[in-house]
């Protein structure tokens, strides 16, 4: 990157370590810092309305729709979130690629399932063969978050489950009383107050997010976990800047890293929960 | 803003018709394993198999995109047609011939030796062994008297030497060859080398009997014009193959 750096055997000392701290590959290490937080930031909204879709469905008036919701929430979090890490972004993956198998070469005469192979033609594949790098990479990086996004929704759904049944029925009546409509009550009353409740368990299940996100390393996602794994291995005179093993100094970084993110969001929670809480009785409350 | 222009492309790709599409290829490798293949400091795929694998995809005309994929789960993902071919230092045995096809060989097998720290000169047979899980190596060991303990990948099982977990580490010799000069005395090869496995092929799927074609002729022409005897000779300490 700097024009000292043309022939690293003859640097030494800070010039070395400026060098080797700006390779191709250490660049890549820090644009992985924002694929971690891409992952938390586009989680979050589907995590909610997967969430709120839960809730929503298990206080259903219709059956089948509670049996639903009580289905969703229970199943996700009573099998190990590994097993939906690396079933949903394989099956999705296979499964997007058959519809549009389907869809485009209706005629193609044999079976997609070959063996172990799964083969479709070459126009079906998700994505396309012919696709630069990054379209793979943020396919697969999509995947992964829809993935997280399904298993963390159901841990949300019993949140806000909970959290919608905290809220004193004397407050809806109440609102009932004034002669709102449902809806209105859900929006004005329910809702709003709710996050009072909801909110220890939602942060609670942030600091868990943040916990998880090394799995995208397990999807082949080359996020922190993996560059700090690559450039901390042994490196011989074969490579430009040979180094012993140093994957426990990369590890630290990372350590450093997540436990300055759960700090942050820590304060952040904090702050919110004191916000939502003026004039409620509870724990986060200012009565 | 990557997403939008994702949508865009999956849009606009859905229209193009299917003839160009046959010309692009995924090499898959797994870039931990040098000379044969590594990820250098800029961040590509480079070793002996980046420079083999671009020539053959020169003498069958194909564009070609390189990716890396942990051996753990290389050829699953071939399988599942994340890429198309796996040249990862992936000797032909009839274990993995049942679940994926070879191309012919384009390296001859290497025998495979032990490392461990200088000094060591212990009875092999009986000692504690560490070899990257899924290889020839592993399956040799585990056959024989000597404990195995597998890791998933070459630079753990060289640390478990390092830090006393394991007697001795078995690996191609050329990749353990790098490792003992870069060690300072620390690291010596130990015991008798062993002769394990078919050569090095390239990894394609069964289904795919055209793509096998394609690149049994390309390693055909490489080696005819002694393209081959050069990259194996630049690579591994000038090493005479004749082909």
């Amino acid at each position: 990157m700097f024009n000292h750096c043309a022939d690293p055997s003859l640097l030494d000392g800070l010039s070395w370590w400026s060098c080797y701290l700006t390779t191709g590959k250490h660049i890549n290490f820090y644009q992985s810092f924002l694929v971690v937080f891409a992952l938390l930031l586009l989680t979050v909204p589907i995590i909610l309305a997967f969430g709120f879709a839960g809730a929503l469905a298990r206080r259903s008036r219709m059956l089948p729709v509670r049996w639903f919701g009580l289905g969703y929430t229970s199943m996700v979090r009573g099998i190990p979130d590994i097993i939906f890490f690396l079933f949903v972004p394989i099956a999705m993956d296979q499964g997007i690629e058959y519809l549009r198998h389907q869809w485009k070469c209706s005629d193609w005469l044999e079976p997609v399932r070959q063996g172990n192979d799964f083969v479709v033609c070459t126009a079906a594949k998700m994505p396309l063969g012919i696709s630069p790098q990054w379209v793979h990479e943020t396919y697969g990086f999509l995947l992964a978050t829809l993935a997280f996004a399904i298993v963390f929704g159901a841990f949300a759904a019993n949140t806000l489950h909970g959290a919608l049944g905290a809220v004193p029925k004397a407050q809806l009546e109440t609102a009932a009383a004034f002669g709102m409509s449902r809806g209105q009550i859900f929006r004005r009353i329910h809702l709003p107050q709710m996050w009072a409740y909801a909110l220890p368990g939602l942060s609670n299940l942030w600091m868990i997010l943040i916990k998880a996100t090394p799995l995208l390393f397990l999807l082949g996602v080359e996020d922190i976990v993996y560059w700090a794994r690559e450039l901390g291995g042994t490196k011989t005179a074969r490579f430009a800047y040979p180094h012993p093993d140093w994957r426990l100094g990369y590890f630290l970084v990372l350590l450093v890293f997540y436990l300055g993110l759960t700090w942050v969001s820590e304060k952040f929670f904090n702050n919110l929960t004191r916000r939502v809480s003026k004039g409620q009785t509870t724990i986060g409350g200012t009565v | 803003m990557k997403l939008t222009t994702l949508l865009t492309t999956a849009a606009l790709a859905t229209g193009i018709a299917s003839a160009s599409m046959a010309d692009a290829i995924r090499m898959g490798t797994e870039g931990a394993y040098p000379p044969y293949n590594f990820v250098n400091d800029a961040g590509e795929v480079d070793g002996f198999e980046r420079e083999v694998g671009d020539a053959l995809c020169e003498r069958a005309e194909l564009e070609c995109t390189w990716v890396t994929n942990d051996w753990d789960s290389i050829i699953p993902n071939l399988v599942s047609g994340n890429y198309d071919t796996i040249i990862a230092g992936m000797s032909i045995t009839d274990e993995r011939d049942e679940v994926i096809d070879f191309t012919s060989e384009y390296f001859p097998p290497d025998p495979s030796t032990y490392v461990a720290l200088a000094g060591y000169d212990g009875d092999l047979s009986g000692a504690i062994v560490a070899a990257q899980t899924s290889t020839i190596q592993a399956s040799y060991i585990a056959s024989s008297g000597a404990t195995l303990v597998e890791f998933a990948t070459p630079e753990e099982t060289v640390a478990a030497v390092r830090n006393g977990e394991a007697d001795a580490v078995l690996a191609d010799d050329a990749f353990l060859a790098d490792i003992v000069n870069a060690s300072n005395g620390e690291l010596a090869f130990t015991g008798e080398p062993v002769s394990i496995g078919g050569g090095i092929g390239m990894g394609i799927r069964e289904s795919d009997t055209e793509l096998k074609d394609k690149m049994n002729a390309a390693i055909a022409s490489i080696k005819a014009d002694g393209t081959l005897t050069a990259l194996i000779a630049k690579w591994f300490d000038g090493r005479m193959v004749k082909y």
